[in-house]
C-alpha cells in the first residue's frame, strides 16, 4: 500500500451561517507521512480533515489535489480514501467480518480475494477470534480495531482518522496509540489524524499543524512543535509552560522572587518544567515555597509558588521529599529560556 | 429468597382483578359465538353453526380488509419510510412542521377526514366506489404510525455518521439507502407495520362512511351482523376476527424481535 501526497491550495471553510471555520490554507502532506491537526474544539481541525474526505466542499478558490489527481469535485465515494471516526461508525447490522468486507463489497471484488483480505485484516489487527460476533458484543477498543480494519481493507490512498481514541479509555488509549503507530508504519500509508490530545500528536505524528480559530498556528516536527513553539499559544497548548513577567535589567528579568536570565529586554518569558532544577540556596535564581508535590514514580511535579500571577510548576527527577510550605530554590538554564510572541 | 414488599399480594390481587375485567368480556363474547342460545346460556350448547353462517355470509368483508390491509401496509412502507428518513436526516422548521402536520389525520377525528374525501372526491364515481377510496383513508389515518416508528428508532442511532463510514468506503446512496439505513431501521419498520396492519383491520370511523354497500369491511360487517342479526352472530363474526389477527400479531411480534443475541456481552 502506497500513499499519495495531498496538497490544500487556499482551502477555506465558511458555513451558510457565516461562521469562518476554516481561513484559506494551504498544506502539503508528502506520501506516507503521517500529519497530526492538534488543537481544541472549533479550531477547524475537523473541518479540514473533512475538506480532505471530501465531506465539506471547501470554500471557491480552494483545491484539494491527491498527488496529480484533482479531487477538490470529487465525492467522497469515489476519492478512495479510508475514515475512522470517534463514535467508531461501526454498521451494527453487519458482523465485524461484514463490516470488514463491506467496501470490498461494494468495490465488487472477487469473493476469493475478499476473504483473503478480511482474513489479512483481522490478523493485522489481531481480531481474528472477533470476525463473527456482533459490534454490539465488542469492547471500545476492539471496535475501533474494526474500525480500522475496516478502513485500511480496501487499499485506500489516504487513511483519514478523526479523533479515534478519544472515546476510549486511558489504559485502552495508550494500547491502540501504539498499535496505531504501527499500523501507520507498516503501511507506508499518508494518514490525517486529528486530535486535541498533545500527548497523541507527539507520538504518532511525523509533523503536527497546531490549530488555532482556523488557521495553522505552525506547522513542523514535534521536536520543533516542543522546543521551538512559534508562539506563546503553541507553546501552551503543547505540554506544560510556566510563564514569567517582571522587569528587564541587564541579561535578567527580574521580579519579586529572583530572576531568570534573558536575552533581550523581555517582559516575560517561559520555560518548561524539565527545565527548573531545584538548587541549594546560593546557586538559586528565584525561591518561592511549595504549593503541592505530586510523586509520579519517576518524577516529581511540583507546584511552586514564586509570587507570580500563575505558579510555576517544576518536573524534577531528583529524590526530593517536599512538604507544603517547604521553600525551594530554583534555577533554569539560560538555553531554555523562550521569548515568544503572545 | 427476596422478601416481598407488604404490597405484594394486594397489588397482585388488584393486577389480576383489572386483567379479568378486560379479558373476560372477550372470553364472553368468544363464547357467545359458539353457544347454542345465549338467552338460555352454555346449558343450550355448543355450536358452530354461527360460525359457519358468518363464514358464508360474510367471508368477503373478511378478505376485503386483508387486502385493504396490506395495500394499506405497502403504502405505508412506500411513503413512510422515505418520509422518516428524510425527517431524520434534516433537522429544521419545516421537518418539524411536516411532522406535526403528519400527526393531523389521528387527531382529527376519523369520521371528519372520512367527510372531507367524500365531499372532494366523492364525485369521482369509480373511486368513490372502488375499495381504494377505503384504502387512501387508511393510509391518512395509518402513515404517522409507520413515520413516527421509523423515526424514533433512526433518532436513536447515529445515522449520519454511519452513512459517511457508508460513503468514505464507496457506497453510493441506493447502496447504503439498502444496506445500511433499512436493515438499521429494521425494527421501527416492523413496529410500523404491526401498528399498521392492525389498525387497518380494525378501522370502523372512517370506513363506515368511506365504505358502500358494495365494498363493506370486517369491521363494518361485524357492525351490520350485530345490529341486524343475533346476538350469536355478531359473537361469532368477533371469533373470526380474533383467530386472524392474534396469529398474526404473534407473527409480526416475533419478526420484530431483534436478532438472537447470543450470550456474550460487550466488556470493557
Amino acid at each position: 500500500m502506497t500513499g499519495v501526497p495531498i496538497h490544500l491550495q487556499q482551502c477555506g471553510k465558511t458555513f451558510p451561517d457565516g461562521t469562518r471555520a476554516l481561513h484559506p490554507v494551504d498544506l502539503e502532506i508528502a506520501a506516507g507521512e503521517t500529519i497530526v491537526l492538534l488543537g481544541p474544539s472549533g479550531c477547524g481541525k475537523t473541518t479540514m480533515l473533512r475538506i480532505i474526505a471530501g465531506l465539506e466542499a471547501p470554500d471557491t478558490g480552494g483545491r484539494v489535489r491527491f498527488g496529480a489527481d484533482e479531487v477538490t469535485a470529487v465525492p467522497i465515494e469515489k476519492r478512495n480514501v479510508g475514515m475512522v471516526f470517534q463514535s467508531y461508525a461501526l454498521f451494527p447490522n453487519l458482523t465485524v467480518a461484514g463490516n470488514i468486507e463491506y467496501g470490498l463489497k461494494i468495490r465488487r471484488l472477487p469473493v476469493a480475494e475478499r476473504s483473503a483480505r478480511l482474513q489479512e485484516m483481522l490478523a493485522m489487527m489481531r481480531i481474528e477470534p472477533l470476525a463473527h460476533r456482533r459490534i454490539d458484543q465488542l469492547s471500545g477498543g476492539q471496535r475501533q480495531r474494526v474500525a480500522l480494519a475496516r478502513a485500511i481493507a480496501p487499499r485506500p490512498r489516504v487513511l483519514l482518522l478523526d479523533e479515534p481514541l478519544t472515546a476510549l479509555d486511558a489504559k485502552l488509549r495508550e494500547d491502540l496509540r501504539l498499535e496505531i503507530d504501527r499500523l501507520l508504519r507498516s503501511l507506508n500509508i499518508t494518514a490525517v489524524y486529528v486530535t486535541h490530545d498533545q500527548a497523541e500528536a507527539m507520538s504518532l505524528g511525523d509533523r503536527i499543524a497546531v490549530m488555532d480559530h482556523g488557521r495553522i498556528a505552525q506547522i513542523g516536527t514535534p521536536q520543533d512543535i516542543y522546543f521551538r513553539p512559534a508562539s506563546a499559544y503553541v507553546a501552551e497548548f503543547v505540554g506544560t509552560m510556566n510563564r514569567v513577567t517582571g522587569s528587564p535589567a541587564d541579561g535578567r528579568l527580574v521580579f519579586a522572587a529572583g530572576f531568570v536570565p534573558t536575552a533581550n529586554d523581555a517582559h516575560e518569558i517561559m520555560f518548561r518544567p524539565e527545565d527548573l532544577q531545584l538548587v541549594d540556596s546560593d546557586r538559586a535564581q528565584f525561591s518561592g515555597r511549595v504549593i503541592s508535590s505530586f510523586f509520579l514514580g519517576d518524577h516529581t511535579r511540583i507546584v511552586i509558588d514564586a509570587g507570580l500571577s500563575d505558579p510555576i510548576i517544576a518536573r524534577v527527577q531528583q529524590r526530593v521529599g517536599l512538604r507544603n510550605g517547604d521553600p525551594v530554590h530554583c534555577r533554569v538554564d539560560p538555553g531554555a529560556i523562550l521569548n515568544l510572541p503572545a | 429468597m427476596q422478601s416481598r414488599s407488604p404490597y405484594f399480594w394486594p397489588l397482585l390481587a388488584f393486577t389480576l382483578s383489572v386483567c379479568a375485567f378486560l379479558i373476560v368480556p372477550v372470553a364472553m363474547s368468544m363464547l357467545a359465538g359458539v353457544t347454542r342460545n345465549y338467552f338460555i346460556g352454555v346449558q343450550s350448547g355448543l355450536t358452530l353453526e354461527w360460525v359457519v353462517k358468518v363464514w358464508t355470509d360474510y367471508r368477503h368483508t373478511v378478505f376485503r380488509s386483508i387486502q385493504i390491509a396490506l395495500a394499506c401496509l405497502a403504502c405505508t412502507l412506500v411513503l413512510g419510510v422515505p418520509a422518516a428518513y428524510v425527517l431524520a436526516r434534516k433537522s429544521n422548521a419545516f421537518t418539524r412542521a411536516v411532522e406535526e402536520l403528519l400527526v393531523m389525520p389521528v387527531a382529527v377525528p376519523g369520521l371528519a377526514t372520512a367527510l372531507a374525501l367524500i365531499v372532494t372526491y366523492g364525485g369521482w364515481g369509480e373511486f368513490r366506489r372502488s375499495w381504494v377510496f377505503i384504502l387512501v383513508g387508511h393510509v391518512l389515518f395509518t402513515l404517522p404510525f409507520m413515520v413516527r416508528s421509523v423515526l424514533a428508532v433512526l433518532a436513536s442511532i447515529d445515522l449520519r455518521t454511519l452513512e459517511e463510514g457508508a460513503r468514505s468506503l464507496g457506497a453510493s446512496f441506493t447502496q447504503r439507502f439498502f444496506g445500511i439505513v433499512l436493515p438499521n431501521a429494521r425494527a421501527g419498520i416492523l413496529a410500523g407495520a404491526l401498528m399498521v396492519v392492525t389498525l387497518s383491520l380494525g378501522e370502523f370511523n372512517m370506513t363506515l362512511l368511506l365504505h358502500t354497500p358494495l365494498t363493506p369491511t370486517l369491521p363494518v360487517g361485524l357492525a351490520d351482523a350485530y345490529a341486524s342479526l343475533r346476538l350469536e352472530v355478531g359473537s361469532a363474526y368477533t371469533l373470526i376476527f380474533f383467530v386472524i389477527i392474534i396469529p398474526l400479531l404473534i407473527a409480526m411480534q416475533w419478526a420484530a424481535q431483534p436478532i438472537a443475541r447470543t450470550s456474550a456481552r460487550p466488556t470493557r
